[in-house]
Formats: C-alpha cells, sequence, structure tokens
C-alpha cells in the first residue's frame, strides 16, 4: 500500500476508534486525548491530587506499546537519543500546559470540531499561528541538535515503563487512584481501551501520523501528505457523531471544554509551538518513544510532570475557564520557547552538512 | 561530484530543510544521508515534488537518498 493510503487509512481508523471509544464509555469528545489521557495517568500515579482526573488509562501505553511491536516487526526500531533532552523535557512541559488551558492535545482539538465543539476552530488557528512562528526559528537554524544510536537496551525501556502502568491499571494497588466522579471517572473497559491504544499505536508508527506534521509540512514545502491523515480523522469523527447523534454545534456547553476565545487561542499557541519545536505532537511523542527515541521518552516525562504540575498550581483550565495561574503559566511557556528557539538557532548543524558520505 | 549532505539524527522536519536549503543553493546533484525511514520517505517525497529523480540505496542501518535534477 502506498503512503497516501497508509496515511489516510490510518486517520480514519484513529477518527472512528475515538469515537467508538466515547460510545464505550470514555469522556464527551475524549474519545483519545494523548495531553488528557497522560494528565490522569499523572493523577492515577498520585503526581497530582486533583481526584476527578485519576486513571491509569490504557490507551497511552497501548500507543507506546503498539508502535514498540510494529516497529520491531518491521525492523524500524533502534535505540538513540541525545538531543537535547532536558530541552526536550521542558518542551514537553509546556507543550502539556497548553494543551490543559485549552482542555485537550491536537487530536482531541480535531475530535472536539468533528462533535460541533466550535471553541476547537479558535484552538486550530492559535496551534495554526505556533507552528508557523515555530517554523520561524527552524527555518533560521533552529535545531536540538543530532541524535545518536544508542545500546538497543535504552529504547526498551519506555515501553517497560509501558507494561508497568498497564500492570498498575489491571492490578490496581491502592496506591493508584481511580476518580469516583468527573471525567477520570469515565472510561471505556479496559481491553477494548487497550486494543484500541495498540491498534493507534501501530497505525501512527506505519502512518507517522501528527497533527503538528500535518500543518508544518504545509508551511513548509506546500505537502498535503500528513494533512490527508488531519482530515480523515476529522470526516470519519464527523460522519460518526452525525450518524450516532453526538454531533452538537455550539461554542457554549461543550463538554470539556471552555469558550474563553483568548485562552483557547494561546493555549493551543503554545501547544504548537513546542510541537513544531520537538519535531512532533503529543501523539507523535509516544509513537517516537516506543520506537526507541530515548529523547521522545524524555519529552513524555516531559509532558507528565508539566500534567502534574498543571493541576498542582491551578494552571489547567476547567469547564468554567482559565484561572489566572492558567494565563501566567502560557505566557512564561511562550516566552520560555522563545528563549530556547533563539538559543538554538545554532550554525553546527549546517556546518556539519558537508560530509563524505561514502567514508 | 554531488553535494552531500548529512542529516542523520536530525529531528523533523530538519532533514527536508537541510535538503530544501542545499537544493536551492546549488544546481548538482545532491547525495542526502539519514539514519531512519521516516526522514528517508520525508525526503523522497520532498524530491519527487520538486520533480527530482531519486534513488535510495541502504548503507548499513543508514540510507542515502540520490536526488538527481
Amino acid at each position: 500500500m502506498d503512503q497516501k493510503k497508509v496515511v489516510i487509512a490510518a486517520g480514519s481508523i484513529v477518527g472512528a476508534l475515538s469515537v467508538a471509544l466515547m460510545f464505550l464509555g470514555n469522556p464527551p469528545n475524549m474519545g483519545i486525548c494523548v495531553a488528557c489521557f497522560i494528565r490522569d495517568i499523572a493523577g492515577a500515579l498520585g503526581l497530582h491530587r486533583a481526584e476527578i482526573v485519576q486513571y491509569m488509562r490504557p490507551e497511552i501505553p497501548g500507543f507506546i506499546l503498539g508502535a514498540f511491536i510494529i516497529s520491531l516487526i518491521s525492523g524500524e526500531f533502534y535505540a538513540r537519543g541525545g538531543s537535547s533532552p532536558l530541552t526536550r523535557f521542558i518542551l514537553g512541559f509546556f507543550v502539556m500546559i497548553g494543551s490543559l488551558v485549552f482542555l485537550g492535545c491536537p487530536l482531541r482539538m480535531v475530535l472536539r470540531l468533528a462533535a460541533g465543539d466550535w471553541n476547537a476552530i479558535i484552538g486550530i488557528l492559535g496551534f495554526i499561528v505556533g507552528i508557523w512562528v515555530g517554523l520561524y526559528f527552524l527555518r533560521n537554524g533552529f535545531s536540538l541538535g543530532r541524535s545518536y544510536k544508542m545500546d538497543r537496551g535504552n529504547g526498551y525501556i519506555m515501553p517497560g515503563i509501558a507494561i508497568v502502568f498497564l500492570i498498575f491499571g489491571i492490578i490496581s494497588p491502592a496506591f493508584i487512584f481511580h476518580s469516583v466522579e468527573g471525567p477520570g471517572s469515565m472510561n471505556a473497559p479496559f481491553i477494548a481501551a487497550l486494543l484500541a491504544g495498540l491498534i493507534v499505536g501501530a497505525l501512527a508508527q506505519r502512518s507517522r501520523l501528527c497533527m503538528a506534521g500535518s500543518i508544518r509540512d504545509i508551511f513548509l514545502i506546500g505537502d498535503f501528505h500528513l494533512f490527508k491523515g488531519f482530515a480523515s480523522i476529522f470526516i470519519v469523527a464527523l460522519v460518526l457523531n452525525i450518524v450516532l447523534g453526538k454531533f452538537n454545534p455550539g461554542f457554549v456547553g461543550q463538554p470539556v471544554a471552555h469558550n474563553d476565545f483568548i485562552w483557547n487561542f494561546l493555549g493551543m499557541f503554545l501547544t504548537g509551538y513546542g510541537a513544531v519545536l520537538l519535531g512532533g505532537c503529543p501523539l507523535r511523542q509516544c509513537i517516537l518513544s516506543g520506537e526507541g527515541d530515548t529523547d521522545a521518552a524524555v519529552t513524555f516525562m516531559g509532558m507528565l510532570v508539566g500534567a502534574a504540575f498543571s493541576h498542582n498550581f491551578a494552571i489547567a483550565a476547567s469547564p468554567k475557564g482559565v484561572g489566572p495561574n492558567g494565563k501566567i503559566a502560557v505566557i512564561v511557556g511562550i516566552i520560555v520557547l522563545t528563549v530556547i528557539a533563539y538559543l538554538n538557532i545554532s550554525k553546527s548543524v549546517k556546518q556539519n552538512e558537508e560530509v563524505n558520505v561514502n567514508a | 561530484m554531488p553535494k552531500k549532505v548529512d542529516a542523520r539524527g536530525l529531528s523533523c522536519p530538519q532533514p527536508v530543510i537541510v535538503t530544501k536549503k542545499a537544493l536551492e543553493t546549488s544546481k548538482e546533484d545532491l547525495e542526502v544521508l539519514v539514519d531512519n525511514t521516516t526522514a528517508r520517505d520525508n525526503i523522497v517525497r520532498f524530491a519527487k515534488n520538486l520533480g527530482c529523480k531519486t534513488e535510495v540505496v541502504e548503507q548499513g542501518q543508514d540510507f542515502i537518498i540520490k536526488v538527481m535534477r
């Protein structure tokens, strides 16, 4: 199958599974949300104590393990790292903060739009502008430097952590929290969610599906390849939502959403900006971490810690809106990303461009 | 001699950016060295969209993408 068909098929199946998971019990318009689910895992681990968003979501370890297994089969698994890991941790941290101020990762942004939540349009505009700003730095030499091949064992750590998460989810020891009310209490059956996660992980690995990449490539090289995946998710989810009566258009009263335009825009601006500097959206980071990229695994840890801070410091938005701490955190995030982007404009990559490739 | 570019270990979309810059600054053929299939596929697609012919040669765990104009 050619790449175009793969990315359209992957997007369509991700869209369908997202609606199916919502139908099976995941929170409304949140069949899949990488940011929200990492936040729920942070809660399940007790890294934050927001009682309504704590659950060991099996979808996330599913993404990582799905990508791990399929990359082992395809021979694409290889351990690598060393491309500014601490900087990536910080970028992951702020990508999560942006997502939790908007209330959703870029994937959920598309799913929200497909369910008629028009606030997602504002989010998409912010996401696009954030990507455009990040691309400005990339075009001018921004780089987090090269990653290098590592011993294979390094690449097994993140899939190992994913298995530990699943074991915690299955045996649910007393120290793992599970919300009794709120979004954290709403979940599809464990096995169904895990299977969906594995399928999405495998498909996203094969297709390189990436929400940030899909917009980025249009600006950068006029290439709509990844955008076809983005569009397929939207179209399939939209059709299924309409058929199943889950399409409720409007700005007000949307589930797990607020209609504060400025902060929907700026939240997703921060996420898009950070994702393009990282080289991929939160879903893509999970996938890369499964196929041996330890830098992406460090980014995942940044997102996990960012989610914990978001709730410990009252940064995350709620359906009531965005509090003062959330606003301050987004502004701080935009400043930090800009400083990182500026400081990492490097001539070194350019200088190393020309080498003897036959050596 | 084709111009040679090492894009190994660079995050998306930098392999494409360095390829693009190399094509803009030179009229010669190009050889891009990458270490993963994502970068390989992205560069091949980018070059084909520009109307260039490409040929991929595996070199150990890396790939050399020859871009012919």
